[in-house]
C-alpha cells in the first residue's frame, strides 16, 4: 500500500456549496472517491491510497491536469484507488467535481 | 520412365491400409489411433484441424496416442494451436516441425517449446497466408478435420462452424492427400452437404461432440465508461467522418461497445443507414440490438458463435444460411471479404510503439496472428472506389499526380492507454523484438505494421496518422493520445497543440463529446440477459455467461 498526497493552489474556488459527495464503487476496479469542502477556497488536496506502488509520477500528472481543468478550490479529495487505471481516476475526479457543483 | 502417378498410388496405399480399421468409410472412435498409425508416414505434412473456435479434438487425442516409433517427425500445418494435444505431439516426437497461425491459449507453452528447441518452427502466419501455402508448398498429405455429422458415404455437414474445413479439404483431397473427418454422429441423411462425400476418405464417429470455444461473447455488464467514451469518439470521429458502411470489427470490448451504441448514441446522431451496414464479422451477440433495430443489413461470418444458432436461423435476410436454415461460415472467404470488400478494420492491440507498429506478443507469449493482419492492412490489389476509401486516400497522399491517387483502407487501433494491472499500451520498443531475438525468429512478430495504421483512438483522443507528414508529426501524434503512460508524458506539449490545430489530434471536446456523458445507460444492452431479450429469446448464451 502506498500513500500519496498532492496539494495545489487554485485560481478560483469550486462553484456550488455541496459539502460532501462520494462517487464510484470500491473493489470493482472502479475506485471510490470522497470529496469534502473543508479547505480554504484557494486550496485543493488530493490523498491517494493505492495498492500498486511506483506510479507516483502518473498520479501527480493526473491530479495536476484535474486541478488545472476543474479548479477545485476548497476540496479535500480522498481516493481509494483499488488498482484503477489513470483514465478511470481522471474520469471519477471530474464526475466528483460535477457532483459538488450541483 | 517417369511415374506421374506416384502420389496417387501412395494415397491409394494409405487408404488401403486404413480400410482394415473401417467399415466402408466409418471408423469407431476406439479405432482412431490404429487408423492414424496405419495411414500416417514419418515426416508427413499433417493438418490437424484446429480452428479459431472448432477443434478436431477426438482426432487430436488419437494422434497424441500414436506410436512414436511408427509415426514421427510430422510437419504440422494448421491454423490454430489451441488444445494441449496440439503441443503434446511435439514432446513425444510424433511431430517435429510447425507452421501455424494462431495460438491464443497455448501462447506461453509455444514460446517455451520454441525456446527449448522442441518445435522446429517454419513461420507464424496470418490465416490467408497459411491457407494460400496449403496450395503451394505446404499441401497436407493427411488432413484431420471436424464436422457435425456425416452419412456412410462421407457426405459431411460441418454445421454453422464451417470455418477452415472447405479450404483444408480442397488442398488435401485434390492433391493426392487423405482426408479423415471426425463427426458427432453418423446419420442416414445430412441436413446439408457442406463437403461432398467423395472428398472424405474416412469418418470417425467421435466419443464426444467436438469442442467449440465461445470466443466472441463480450458481457455488456463488464463494459467500462472509458470503453464507452472511446466508442463514442470512434463513432463520431471515424465512422461518421468517413461514412464507413462496410467494415470488420475486432473481438475486444471497445468494438463491442460500439455495437451496443449504434442503436442509442448512433441513432441520436442520425447515422442509421449511413454507417455500419455491412460486416465481415462473426455473429457477435453484442450485434443483436443493432440488427434488431435495423442498422445492420448483412453479415458474412468466419465461423459461428456458441448460442447464436437459433437466432441466426431466424434472420436469413442478414446472415448467410444454407437450405437447412443454419449458418454457413467460411474463414478463408470471410478473411478475403474483410481484406478486399471492407473499407475499415477497427480493433484493439496490446502494444503500440512510437511509429504505430503494434503487437499482441509479450515477453513470454507467442499468441500468433490469426486474421487481424489480413483485415488490418491496406490491400494494394484493390481497384474499386468507395467514399471512405477515396477520402482516406486523399488524406494520405503527400506527393504525386492526384489523377493517379489510389484509396486507402482505414485501419484503426482502438486502445485504452493502460491495460490490465496498469501495463502501458504505448511503449518505446515492442516486446515482440526482444522475444524474436530470444527464440531466434527471423521476422519480428508485428501484428499490424505502422504503415498500414491510419488512426489510433484512446480515451484521450483520436490521432489521424494519414495527415502526418513526417516522423516527428507521427511520433508526437501518438504521444499526444498516449495518456499518462511514460510515452504520453514524454510528449512535446507545444507540438501536440500544433497537431491539434491541424486536426491530426482530436480531443473529445473537439468532437463535441463530453467525457462525463460516457455512461453505461447509453448501452443498448447492459447485460447478457438484455441481449437475450433483444433477440426475443432466440439467443441462448452458454452457461458461463448466465447469472440468472
Amino acid at each position: 500500500m502506498e500513500s500519496l498526497t498532492f496539494r495545489h493552489t487554485t485560481k478560483t474556488p469550486l462553484a456550488g456549496s455541496k459539502p460532501q459527495a462520494i462517487t464510484g464503487v470500491v473493489a470493482s476496479g472502479n475506485l471510490e472517491i470522497l470529496l469534502e469542502r473543508v479547505l480554504p477556497p484557494d486550496t485543493c488536496e488530493v490523498a491517494i491510497e493505492t495498492p500498486v506502488s511506483g506510479y507516483g509520477q502518473v498520479w501527480e500528472a493526473v491530479v495536476a491536469d484535474f486541478v488545472a481543468r476543474a479548479q477545485p478550490g476548497g476540496l479535500r479529495i480522498s481516493i481509494n484507488d483499488g488498482g484503477a487505471r489513470p483514465d478511470t481516476v481522471s474520469l471519477r475526479l471530474l464526475q466528483g467535481a460535477r457532483l459538488m457543483e450541483a | 520412365m517417369a511415374d506421374w502417378r506416384g502420389e496417387r498410388k501412395a494415397r491409394d496405399a494409405r487408404i488401403e491400409a486404413g480400410r482394415a480399421h473401417a467399415q466402408g468409410k466409418v471408423v469407431p472412435a476406439g479405432e482412431a489411433t490404429a487408423l492414424l498409425d496405419a495411414v500416417l508416414k514419418p515426416g508427413d505434412r499433417v493438418c490437424l484441424e484446429g480452428d479459431n473456435q472448432k477443434q478436431a479434438d477426438c482426432l487430436a487425442r488419437a494422434l497424441s496416442q500414436c506410436d512414436p516409433a511408427r509415426v514421427h517427425g510430422l510437419h504440422m500445418v494448421q491454423s490454430g494451436i489451441v488444445l494441449p494435444e496440439h503441443l503434446d505431439v511435439f514432446e513425444t516426437g510424433i511431430a517435429e516441425r510447425l507452421d501455424y497461425s494462431y495460438s491464443g491459449p497455448q501462447g506461453a507453452r509455444v514460446a517455451k517449446m520454441l525456446y527449448g528447441g522442441q518445435i522446429k518452427l517454419g513461420a507464424v502466419h496470418t490465416y490467408l497466408e497459411l491457407f494460400a501455402r496449403y496450395f503451394i508448398d505446404l499441401t497436407p498429405h493427411v488432413a484431420l478435420i471436424a464436422g457435425v455429422s456425416a452419412d456412410r458415404e462421407g457426405n459431411l455437414y460441418t454445421g454453422p462452424n464451417t470455418e477452415d474445413t472447405p479450404t483444408i479439404v480442397e488442398a488435401t483431397h485434390f492433391k493426392n492427400g487423405v482426408v479423415i473427418a471426425q463427426v458427432n454422429e453418423i446419420v442416414d441423411k445430412v441436413p446439408r452437404v457442406d463437403i461432398p462425400g467423395d472428398r472424405i476418405d474416412f469418418v470417425v464417429e467421435a466419443d464426444t461432440p467436438f469442442f467449440v470455444e465461445p470466443l466472441f461473447t463480450r458481457d455488456p455488464a463488464a463494459m467500462t465508461e472509458t470503453q464507452i467514451l472511446i466508442a463514442m469518439m470512434a463513432i463520431k470521429g471515424i465512422y461518421a467522418e468517413y461514412g464507413v458502411r462496410r467494415l470488420n470489427h475486432g473481438i475486444g470490448f471497445g468494438t463491442a461497445a460500439i455495437e451496443l451504441l449504434l442503436p442509442t448514441y448512433g441513432e441520436k446522431l442520425g447515422l442509421k443507414g449511413e454507417i455500419a451496414t455491412h460486416f465481415a464479422l462473426n455473429p457477435h451477440p453484442t450485434l443483436i440490438p443493432a440488427i434488431e433495430s435495423g442498422w445492420v443489413r448483412q453479415v458474412h461470418c468466419f465461423g459461428s458463435e456458441v448460442g447464436m444458432d437459433r437466432y441466426i436461423r431466424e434472420r436469413p435476410d442478414v446472415f448467410f444460411t444454407g437450405a437447412d436454415g443454419s449458418l454457413r461460415s467460411n474463414r478463408a472467404l470471410c478473411q478475403t471479404a474483410g481484406l478486399y470488400a471492407c473499407d475499415m478494420f477497427i480493433g484493439a492491440t496490446l502494444q503500440i510503439d512510437l511509429m504505430g507498429h503494434s503487437s499482441t506478443v509479450t515477453q513470454s507469449r507467442v499468441a500468433g496472428f490469426g486474421g487481424a493482419p489480413n483485415m488490418g492492412s491496406d490491400p494494394h490489389g484493390r481497384r474499386h472506389p468507395s467514399d471512405p476509401w477515396m477520402k482516406a486516400g486523399r488524406e494520405g497522399q503527400v506527393v504525386g499526380d492526384p489523377a493517379l491517387m489510389r484509396g486507402r483502407k482505414l485501419v484503426v487501433q482502438m486502445v485504452e492507454t493502460f491495460g490490465e494491472k496498469l501495463v502501458p499500451t504505448f511503449v518505446e520498443r515492442l516486446d515482440a523484438l526482444e522475444l524474436a531475438k530470444k527464440i531466434g525468429l527471423e521476422l519480428a512478430p508485428v501484428m499490424i505494421y505502422a504503415d498500414d495504421v491510419t488512426h489510433i483512438v484512446t480515451e484521450e483522443g483520436i490521432a489521424n496518422l494519414l495527415l502526418c507528414r513526417d516522423a516527428d508529426d507521427r511520433e508526437q501524434a501518438i504521444r499526444g493520445v498516449a495518456g499518462y503512460t511514460e510515452v504520453g508524458r514524454g510528449r512535446d506539449r507545444a507540438k501536440v497543440e500544433e497537431l491539434r490545430a491541424r486536426g491530426i489530434i482530436r480531443r473529445p471536446e473537439d468532437l463535441g463529446i463530453e467525457p462525463l456523458d460516457a455512461d453505461r445507460s447509453l448501452l443498448a444492452a447492459r447485460s447478457i440477459k438484455d441481449l437475450v431479450h433483444w433477440s426475443g429469446g432466440l439467443y441462448e448464451p452458454p452457461a458461463r455467461f448466465r447469472n440468472w
